[in-house]
C-alpha cells in the first residue's frame, strides 16, 4: 500500500499546455501515473502527446473521470484552479506552484474547508510543493523518482531536495518508501504534518514515518502532540533552520522566525518532549531511521 | 516586507485609520521645514526596521526648532542595533491618556485571520501574552466573512477599553482589518493604539508586513521596501530574482532547494564554521544562473571559502559543474571552494570537474565532509 496516489490515481493537470506542465506531466505518465487529461482555459480539444486537453475541470469530470488533480499554473491564477478542481468533484488535488499570495491560500483553505462539509471532501496537498511519490506505483509532481524504491517508509516534508536527501540515505542503506509526500514551504499549506501522519498511521505498509520540518509556524510542535496521542508507528524527524535569523524569510515564504516564535531550536524540543528523535543533520537523520527500521525487522523476522 | 513605521502610517491613514499628521525627511534642515508644518511639539523618531528605537535614544521629542536641531541632528546618522538612520519621521506630539494595542495576522496554526486588543499597550506584547495572557484578547475572524462591527465592538468591550472610546477602539480595529485584507498584509500591528485627553483613538506606531507574493496586485506598494538600508548584496540579488540573505560569518553557501540550504547552513555551524549567507540557486539551476550565483557570493568581500552543496533533483549536477567551471574562467576567485555534488547525472559533474582541474577547488563526497572541509579552509585563510 501506499498513501495518496497509487496505481488507482487518474491525474488531470491543470497547466498541462505550458512549458513546466508538459514536461513534468509527461515525466509522470513515463513514470507509470495513469494521466487522463489536462485543463489549459481556451485549448480544450488539443492533445499533449495525446493526453487530451479540456476547458474545464467540469468537462474534464464528463470526459475522462480523475480522481487527482495537478496544478502547474502561474499563482495568480492557481487559487481560482484548485477551487474549480474541487467543484467538479476532485478528491485530491496537488498543487505545485510556488508564489501564491498568503490571502489567497487562506482564502483556498477556508473555501475547501467549508464546502467539504456539504459534499464528498477534496484534499489539498501543497501549494508550493513538490508533489508525492509512491514508489513503484505513481508519481504526481517534481520529485525525481530515481532516489527512491518501495519500501515502508514514509516521507513527509516542507521541502523538496532536503527530502531527497534523506530519502537518498535511507535508500543506499537499502530500504525503500511508501510514499514521500511534499506538504510544500507555504505558511497555508492545503495539509499540515498532522494530517499526512494520520495517513501513514492507516497504511498497513508503511512501518516508519521521517518528517522533515523546517523554521516558522507551528506544523511541527502540533504535529509532536499529534505523534503522542495517535501514533503507534516510530517518528524520526529532522528540523532545518537552527542558523536562521529572525525575521529574515528563508527561501520558502514559510520559513521565517516571527519574534521568538518558530524556531528550529523550539520545534526539535517540542518533539522531542513527546519522544521523537530529531536527527541533528540528515545524515544522522536516515540513519536514525535506519537503526529503528533495522530493529524492527529483526523482531518482526 | 517589512514596512517603516511612516510608510504604514500612511498604508492606515489611506483606509480611514487615525495617525498624527507627519513627514519624513533625512536632513536636519528638512526636519525644521516640516515640523513648522505640523506645528510644535513635535516627535523626531529613526525610521529603522529594528525594535527599541526608543531605548536606543532613536525617539525624542522637540519642543521648539533649537530642540529639534538637536535630536535630529542626532539621530539622522545614528546606529540603532546596525541598522543606520538615514530618515526620520517629524509628527505633531500627541497627548496620551491611554495607551492601547491592536494587531491583525495571519494565524498559520489555526489558518484564519486573528485581532489582538490590549488596553497593555506600548509595551512588548510578548510579555503581556506571557505574564497577563487574560489582558490581551485573542479572536479569530471568519476568513471568508471578515471581521464584523459588532464583533470589533465585543472585542474592545472585551479587552475592556474605557467605555467612552470603545466605538473609536471598533473604528480602529476595522480600519486595520481592511489594511490587513485590502494590502495583503502578513501582520498590521498598532502599539501603541493611543486615547487623546480628546478621546481620540489614534495609531501612534505602525509595524506592517506585505506579502511580497502579492505585490503584483499592488503596484502602487511596489516602492515601499526599505531598499536605503537594504544590504546591498540582497538588494542585487532581489533584483536578479536569487533566494539570498546575509549572515554575518565568512563561509559562503550555495545549495538547491530552500531546506537543503537551511540545512547546509546548520550543518557548517556544527562543523564550527560561521556561515556568510543563504543562497538557493533553485530547482533547475543552468550555467548561466551558476555563474551568477558565484559572482553574488564572492561580492561579500567577507567570504574566506565556499561551499557548493548540490543534490540534483531537477537540477543536473553536470549543469551546475559547467556554470562553475564558466564562472571560474570569468570570475578567477581567490577563495577555496568545496565542491559536492550528488543527485541527477552526479558522475558527470564530477568528470567535469575533475578535469577542468581548477586551482583551489576540492570535491567532497558527502555533506558533513563538505561541510568539515570548508571550515578547515576558511580557518586557513
Amino acid at each position: 500500500m501506499s498513501v495518496l496516489v497509487d496505481e488507482n490515481t487518474r491525474l488531470c493537470v491543470a497547466g498541462i499546455t505550458g512549458r513546466e506542465g508538459t514536461f513534468h506531466t509527461l515525466n509522470n505518465r513515463n513514470y507509470g501515473t495513469n494521466v487522463v487529461g489536462g485543463v489549459t482555459p481556451g485549448k480544450g480539444g488539443q492533445d499533449v502527446d495525446g493526453i487530451p486537453v479540456f476547458d474545464s475541470f467540469e468537462q474534464a469530470m464528463a470526459e475522462v473521470q480523475p480522481n487527482t488533480a495537478m496544478i502547474f499554473v502561474p499563482p495568480r491564477f492557481a487559487a481560482d484552479s484548485i477551487l474549480e478542481a474541487a467543484a467538479s468533484g476532485v478528491a485530491l488535488v496537488i498543487a505545485i506552484t510556488e508564489g501564491i499570495p498568503a490571502h489567497d491560500e487562506l482564502r483556498v483553505y477556508n473555501t475547501l474547508k467549508r464546502e467539504n462539509e456539504t459534499r464528498p471532501p477534496t484534499r489539498l496537498i501543497g501549494p508550493n510543493c513538490p508533489g508525492i511519490l509512491s514508489p513503484g506505483k505513481a508519481n504526481v509532481g517534481i520529485i525525481p523518482a530515481s532516489f527512491f524504491k518501495a519500501g515502508n517508509v514514509g516521507v513527509v516534508s516542507r521541502s523538496g531536495t532536503l527530502t531527497y536527501q534523506i530519502g537518498n540515505e535511507i535508500a543506499q542503506a537499502g530500504f525503500g518508501c511508501s510514499s514521500i509526500v511534499g506538504i510544500g514551504g507555504d505558511p497555508v499549506p492545503g495539509s499540515s504534518f498532522v494530517d499526512v501522519l494520520g495517513l501513514f498511521e492507516d497504511d498497513a505498509e508503511t512501518e516508519l514515518v521521517v518528517l522533515s520540518g523546517e523554521i516558522g509556524g507551528s506544523a511541527e510542535e502540533e504535529a509532536a502532540e499529534y505523534i503522542a496521542e495517535h501514533m503507534s508507528k516510530p517518528v524520526v524527524a529532522y528540523i532545518a533552520g537552527f542558523t536562521a535569523p529572525a525575521g529574515k524569510q528563508m527561501g520558502h515564504a514559510g520559513a521565517i522566525v516571527s519574534g521568538s516564535a518558530g524556531t528550529a531550536a523550539a520545534k526539535a524540543q517540542a518533539l522531542e518532549a513527546k519522544g521523537v528523535r530529531v536527527g541533528r543533520t540528515p545524515t544522522e537523520t536516515a540513519s536514525i531511521a535506519v537503526e529503528v527500521l533495522g530493529g524492527q525487522s529483526l523482531a518482526t523476522s | 516586507m517589512d514596512l517603516l513605521e511612516y510608510q504604514g502610517k500612511q498604508l492606515f491613514a489611506r483606509h480611514g485609520l487615525r495617525v498624527s499628521s507627519g513627514k519624513p525627511v533625512t536632513t536636519v534642515e528638512d526636519a525644521v521645514s516640516a515640523a513648522a508644518e505640523v506645528g510644535y511639539p513635535v516627535v523626531v523618531k529613526a525610521q529603522v526596521l529594528i525594535g527599541g528605537r526608543g531605548k536606543a535614544g532613536g525617539v525624542k521629542l522637540a519642543a521648539d526648532e533649537r530642540e529639534l536641531r538637536e535630536h535630529a541632528g542626532n539621530i539622522l546618522g545614528m546606529d540603532i542595533k546596525g541598522h543606520l538612520v538615514r530618515k526620520v519621521w517629524i509628527e505633531h506630539a500627541s497627548e496620551i491618556a491611554s495607551e492601547y494595542y491592536a494587531s491583525v495576522l495571519l494565524d498559520r496554526s489555526a489558518k484564519l485571520p486573528l485581532v489582538m486588543f490590549s488596553t497593555e499597550g506600548g509595551v512588548d506584547i510578548e510579555e503581556v501574552a506571557e505574564k497577563t495572557p487574560e489582558k490581551l484578547i485573542r479572536h479569530h475572524v471568519d476568513a471568508l466573512n471578515g471581521l464584523s462591527r459588532e464583533e470589533a465592538l465585543q472585542i474592545a468591550t472585551d479587552g475592556e477599553a474605557d467605555e467612552d472610546v470603545r466605538e473609536g477602539v471598533a473604528d480602529a480595529l476595522l480600519a486595520l482589518y481592511e489594511v490587513w485584507l485590502e494590502e495583503d498584509a502578513t501582520l498590521a500591528e498598532i502599539n501603541p493604539l493611543i486615547v487623546t485627553p480628546e478621546r481620540e483613538v489614534k495609531a501612534l506606531d505602525s509595524k506592517v508586513s506585505l506579502d511580497g507574493n502579492a505585490l503584483y496586485r499592488h503596484p502602487e506598494n511596489q516602492g515601499l521596501s526599505d531598499s536605503e538600508n537594504e544590504d546591498p548584496i540582497e538588494r542585487r540579488a532581489k533584483e536578479e530574482g536569487v533566494q539570498y540573505v546575509k549572515l554575518d560569518g565568512d563561509i559562503g553557501i550555495l545549495g538547491n532547494g530552500a531546506g537543503l540550504v537551511m540545512s547546509t547552513l546548520d550543518v557548517v555551524a556544527q562543523a564550527g564554521g560561521s556561515p556568510a549567507n543563504f543562497l538557493d540557486a533553485g530547482g533547475g539551476s543552468n550555467a548561466e544562473k551558476i555563474k551568477q550565483a558565484v559572482d553574488l557570493l564572492l561580492a561579500n568581500e567577507a567570504v574566506k571559502a565556499v561551499l557548493f552543496n548540490i543534490f540534483g533533483g531537477i537540477t543536473r549536477c553536470d549543469e551546475v559543474a559547467t556554470g562553475l567551471i564558466a564562472a571560474f574562467e570569468e570570475i578567477k576567485p581567490s577563495v577555496p571552494f568545496v565542491v559536492r555534488l550528488d543527485g541527477t547525472n552526479d558522475v558527470e559533474g564530477r568528470r567535469l570537474l575533475q578535469e577542468a582541474a581548477l586551482p583551489n577547488v576540492h570535491a567532497a563526497k558527502t555533506m558533513n565532509e563538505a561541510a568539515e572541509m570548508v571550515v578547515a579552509l576558511a580557518a586557513e585563510a
